[in-house]
Formats: C-alpha cells, sequence, structure tokens
C-alpha cells in the first residue's frame, strides 16, 4: 500500500486522505440504503433501547414491589406472565430487566473498546519496549479462558452491577488491543502519517487525528458484533449470583430465582430467558448486517 | 523443538501472571476467610482464637511471602489446604475434576453427532432449503443462553417427561445425558457454522474440479477427498472448545447440579475458600494450555507438509 503513494507530498496528501473518507462515506450511505435488513434490523434494536430508557413507564406495575398473597401465581389478565416468590409482576420486571441488561451491556461494550484501543495504540505506534510488555500482557490474556477469571473476580469482590462490568472488561480487552494494534501498524507506516510528523504535528494531534480514526470502523463492527456475546456473559454471571444482586430487576439473576421454582412456577424461567434470546438475537442479527456493510469482503 | 520450549516458557510466564492476579484479588477482597471460617463453627469467637488461626494459615504475612511460599508448594504438587473442606486443595480438584471430564467428553461425543452431519449436509445443499435450515438452527442456538436452554431441556424431558433425573449428587449415565445435551446444543451452533465454512472452502479447491472431471461421484469426492482435507481446521476449533469445556461451565453444572469442577469453584468462591479458588484458576489455566499446545503438535503430525514450512 505504502510505495503507490509516493508521489504525494506535504498538503497534497491530507486531501488525497480526505477523498478517500468522502467515498468511502457516500459508499457507506448508498450500501445502508440498499441493505433493508439493516434498516429493519436497526428498527429493532432503536425498539429495545427505548423499552429501555422508557421501561418505568412502560412497566404494567412496580417491578420492586409486590404482596406476598399474589406469589407465584400463573398467568393472567392481571399480570400477564405471572408472578414471582414476592408476588412481583414478571412482565414488569422483565421489562425494567432491559435497562439493566442493556445498560451494563452498553458499559461493559465500551468500556472494553476503549481499554483494548488504549492498549493497542500505544503497542502499535510506540513499538520498542511499551509494545512488547503490552502484547505479552495481552497475549496472556487472550491465553486463558476469559469466563473462569471472570467468575472469579466478580465472585471475589462480590457481585454488583459495577463489579460484573470490571470483571468481564479484565478478560475481554485484550482481543480489541489485539485488533487494535495491527491496524495501527498497518497505518503508521503510511506516508500521510510520516507527512505529519514531518510538519511538527504533535504525537498526540496524530494519534487524534490520523490513528484513532482509521482505527474506529473496525472496533466499532467487532463491539457491535459482541454485544450479544456480553449480554449473554453479563447474564451468565448474574445467574451464578455474582452480577446484579436482587431486588434487581435482572434477566439472569430472575431465571437463578425461578430456577427454584421450576416445578410450581415455570413461566418464572421461561420468560426471562425468552427476553435474553430475544434481545440478543436481534442484536447479533443487527451485529451481522453491520459488518456487512462496513466490511463487504468477509462475507 | 525450539517453538515447543519457546511456547512452554510462554507458558510458565501466562501462569505465574495469573495466579499472582487471582492472589491480590484474594487479597483486595472485602470479607475475611478467617471469621468465615470461624463462624461456621456457630460459637462466639475470640479475638486471640482469630489472630492464632490467622497465623495458622499463614495469612499475617506479608502479601509477596505468602506468594512465594504458596508458589513454592505448588512446585512440589502442594496447593495448600482448602479452609472449608479441610482436605488438600489436590484433591478435591481431581474430584471435581473427574466429573468435568467426563462431561467434556459426553458433550464432545454429542457435538461431532450433531454438528457433523448437519455442518457437512449444509455445505454440500448449500443455498437450498436444508443450508437455510441448518443455519437458522445454528442461529437460534447461538442468541440462546446456555443455562436458558439447560432449564428448558430439565423442564421438558425432566419434569415433564420425567426421561431423566433432574438433580444428581452422584455421577450417573442417566443424569450425563441432559448437562451434556445442553453444553452440545449450545456449542453444535457454532460448530455446525464452521464445519459448514470448511468444507466449502474445501470444495473450492481445484483438486475437487479435478475429481469432478475425471468423473468421480460426489459422495466419493466428498468422503475421500473433501473430508480429509478438512479435519486440520476441525481438530483445532474442537481443541480449543475442549479447553473451554473444561474450564467455563460452571453455569450449566450448577443448572444441573452436576459434582464437576466449576460448580466446585462456585461454591468455594461464596464461601471465600481461596486456596481452593487460587487451585482452581491455575488449575484450568494448565489445562488450557496444555491442550492448546497438544492441537498445536498435532498440526505437524496430521500435516507433514507444516513440519517443513515451521523450520
Amino acid at each position: 500500500m505504502a510505495h503507490t503513494k509516493t508521489f504525494s507530498h506535504g498538503h497534497g496528501v491530507s486531501n488525497v486522505n480526505m477523498d478517500i473518507n468522502m467515498d468511502v462515506d457516500s459508499n457507506l450511505m448508498s450500501r445502508i440504503k440498499a441493505n433493508k435488513q439493516f434498516s429493519i434490523y436497526s428498527a429493532l434494536v432503536v425498539l429495545i433501547i427505548l423499552v429501555a430508557i422508557f421501561a418505568p413507564w412502560l412497566a404494567p406495575q412496580d417491578p420492586l414491589v409486590g404482596e406476598m398473597k399474589n406469589a407465584l401465581q400463573t398467568p393472567s389478565a392481571e399480570h400477564l406472565l405471572g408472578t414471582d416468590k414476592m408476588g412481583r409482576d414478571t412482565l414488569s420486571r422483565i421489562i425494567c430487566g432491559t435497562q439493566t441488561s442493556l445498560f451494563m451491556t452498553i458499559c461493559l461494550v465500551v468500556l472494553v473498546a476503549v481499554v483494548g484501543t488504549f492498549v493497542g495504540t500505544m503497542a502499535g505506534y510506540f513499538g520498542g519496549k511499551i509494545e512488547m510488555v503490552l502484547m505479552r500482557f495481552t497475549d496472556m490474556m487472550l491465553s486463558f479462558p476469559g469466563i473462569v477469571l471472570a467468575i472469579a473476580i466478580a465472585g471475589i469482590m462480590g457481585g454488583s452491577v459495577i463489579n460484573t462490568i470490571l470483571a468481564l472488561c479484565v478478560v475481554s480487552w485484550a482481543k480489541y488491543a489485539r485488533l487494535v494494534r495491527s491496524l495501527v501498524l498497518k497505518i503508521r507506516n503510511q506516508d500521510f502519517i510520516t507527512a505529519a510528523q514531518l510538519c511538527g504535528t504533535s504525537t498526540k494531534m496524530i494519534i487524534w487525528q490520523h490513528i484513532l480514526p482509521n482505527t474506529l470502523p473496525m472496533v466499532v463492527i467487532t463491539a457491535a458484533m459482541d454485544i450479544g456475546t456480553m449480554m449473554m456473559e453479563i447474564a451468565g454471571l448474574s445467574f451464578l449470583g455474582f452480577g446484579a444482586q436482587p431486588p434487581t430487576p435482572e434477566w439472569g439473576l430472575m431465571l437463578n430465582e425461578g430456577r427454584q421454582y421450576i416445578q410450581t412456577a415455570p413461566w418464572l424461567m421461561v420468560y426471562p430467558g425468552m427476553a435474553i434470546f430475544i434481545v440478543v438475537a436481534i442484536f447479533n442479527l443487527w451485529g451481522d448486517s453491520l459488518r456487512d456493510i462496513l466490511d463487504p469482503r468477509q462475507t | 523443538m525450539k517453538r515447543i520450549i519457546g511456547r512452554l516458557m510462554q507458558m510458565l510466564g501466562t501462569l505465574i501472571g495469573v495466579s499472582f492476579l487471582t492472589f491480590c484479588l484474594t487479597w483486595l477482597a472485602p470479607g475475611d476467610p478467617v471469621s468465615m471460617l470461624l463462624e461456621t463453627a456457630d460459637t462466639v469467637v475470640s479475638a486471640e482464637l482469630v489472630e492464632q488461626t490467622r497465623h495458622d494459615l499463614g495469612l499475617d504475612q506479608p502479601f509477596l511471602v505468602q506468594y512465594v511460599n504458596w508458589a513454592g508448594g505448588v512446585l512440589h504438587g502442594d496447593m495448600g489446604m482448602s479452609y472449608s473442606a479441610k482436605k488438600p486443595v489436590v484433591d478435591k480438584l481431581l474430584e471435581g475434576f473427574a466429573g468435568t471430564l467426563l462431561l467434556a467428553v459426553v458433550t464432545i461425543i454429542f457435538v461431532l453427532i450433531i454438528s457433523l452431519p448437519l455442518g457437512i449436509w449444509s455445505a454440500v445443499k448449500r443455498n437450498k432449503l436444508p443450508d437455510y435450515i441448518v443455519r437458522g438452527l445454528s442461529f437460534i442456538g447461538v442468541s440462546m443462553p446456555s443455562f436458558w436452554i439447560g432449564l428448558l431441556l430439565l423442564y421438558f424431558f425432566g419434569l415433564k417427561l420425567r426421561l431423566f433425573p433432574i438433580a444428581q449428587s452422584e455421577v450417573t449415565a442417566a443424569g450425563i445425558v441432559l448437562p451434556a445435551l445442553t453444553l452440545a446444543i449450545y456449542m453444535s451452533s457454532k460448530y455446525m457454522r464452521q464445519v459448514r465454512t470448511v468444507i466449502l472452502e474445501e470444495l473450492n479447491h481445484d483438486y475437487v474440479v479435478g475429481a469432478r472431471a475425471r468423473g468421480l461421484s460426489e459422495t466419493t469426492i466428498l468422503w475421500k477427498h473433501v473430508l480429509p482435507n478438512a479435519i486440520l481446521p476441525l481438530i483445532t476449533l474442537l481443541g480449543m472448545s475442549i479447553g473451554w469445556l473444561l474450564g467455563g461451565v460452571a453455569v450449566i453444572e450448577m443448572v444441573f447440579s452436576w459434582p464437576g469442577i466449576g460448580n466446585m469453584a462456585v461454591r468455594a468462591i461464596s464461601m471465600r475458600d481461596y486456596p481452593l479458588i487460587e487451585g482452581f484458576v491455575l488449575w484450568i489455566a494448565i489445562v488450557y494450555m496444555v491442550i492448546n499446545l497438544l492441537v498445536d503438535m498435532s498440526y505437524s503430525w496430521l500435516d507433514p507438509r507444516l513440519k517443513k514450512e515451521a523450520r
């Protein structure tokens, strides 16, 4: 790639770069318009986000308070999806659970992407000893089943929303660091970076203006495709009792509580699981179609 | 050979790093293992007894000394005593590992039975009805949380149809079916896709065109030519899942109360049984990395061409 641009110098370089970006952008818009699936899935994703935001108003009853005399009721007109052991309305808890799950997942995905991008950029751009140390550490995290360590971290630190996010972040950033480093290595040796360096642009500016914008698309695709998996891992930790704590309405936790009543109240384990399944499926479809648009080569 | 030594050194580094990280966690963690330990005895605990126990367990020593002592013990095959079970950690780990290993082996057999035929079928009938069905199933499986699959199977086959026991404290032949099936469904949904991709890639090679030109039947091409070539990438994928199975199935073991290492670890964490947790993490790291190493080494054995390239 690099040697094809040997003829561009100085300010011309940034123009070339801008042209490429604009080209990509207009291509992108036409591809988004052509891809009907993506529009449908995006609409569904927006719907989920709206449910999460307006959960307190959408929920027919209070998700945290129930009457004990209503405990473990079968689904009825009043409680569409039945009630749990405390007499709380399952439907309301599932709707409010959207907020908990989505909030935790988005925090986790953003945190993982930021940490991974930071480590990857540092390693890729500066090279040398920094790169060696950071990449050794990254390899260490990658050569180990993350979920085991996440269980240990969340369990030992004590289950809570924040500890779950931190535990899963500790074991998930390495993949992003690796990806970003390889992208940065490709960009770093291109001529427009050398030109920027020659012009006396500060390292900070080069990273913010030239390196990061070029790594962002791949990071976004990877993060989008990871949303479903991350959501399931969060639910898994909560299911084990190391995530969100009662009385928080969280789907994994609800499944854990419902598990004890599998014989008498199966609706307690069917519907929260269904909620996870539907939301994860939508995010997976959305992530796949986003990848198809941004990175058509992989299909 | 040089490559293997390099890998072993890297593994050693990872083991030290991971065990140190776990050690730091137990040190940073809220909650005191000594009071947890003594409070279970259900008596009023004097300050002297707490201090004495702390001293006996070596918890009054500086952090690094504790770590070095522990690591020294590990090198002699001694991972300390489990606080809660009052047994050597090594014994507890082996006990739990037997159950997990059995579960992993049965799961892998199920995975192969489910995903190989379906994956191959889907690749051969590409973009036809069977392919869409298999891809649809695979997508559904990937989006379902494994523990939910487990709960559903438990409900239908255990409670409604009463075909299998719903909880067991001992390892039984009937009891292993549901947990293994749960894991197999979850894994097969990924594996089917990968089998499909690998077979499709092989079908695109020139030798397949050549074989067709020679008038060989599609069945012969598939069984005699394509499958042997597809085995190598499939083994890699399977090897990685074995490592995952041996370490990350705590959730499923809990759903079915399966007496495995993941279930044991979850209990150890709730009881703040630090030596057992440290032993568990280290053990899983070792198993996982050894399996990956074996998978890597099996390449050059299965495909001698790679041996030349490595040099």
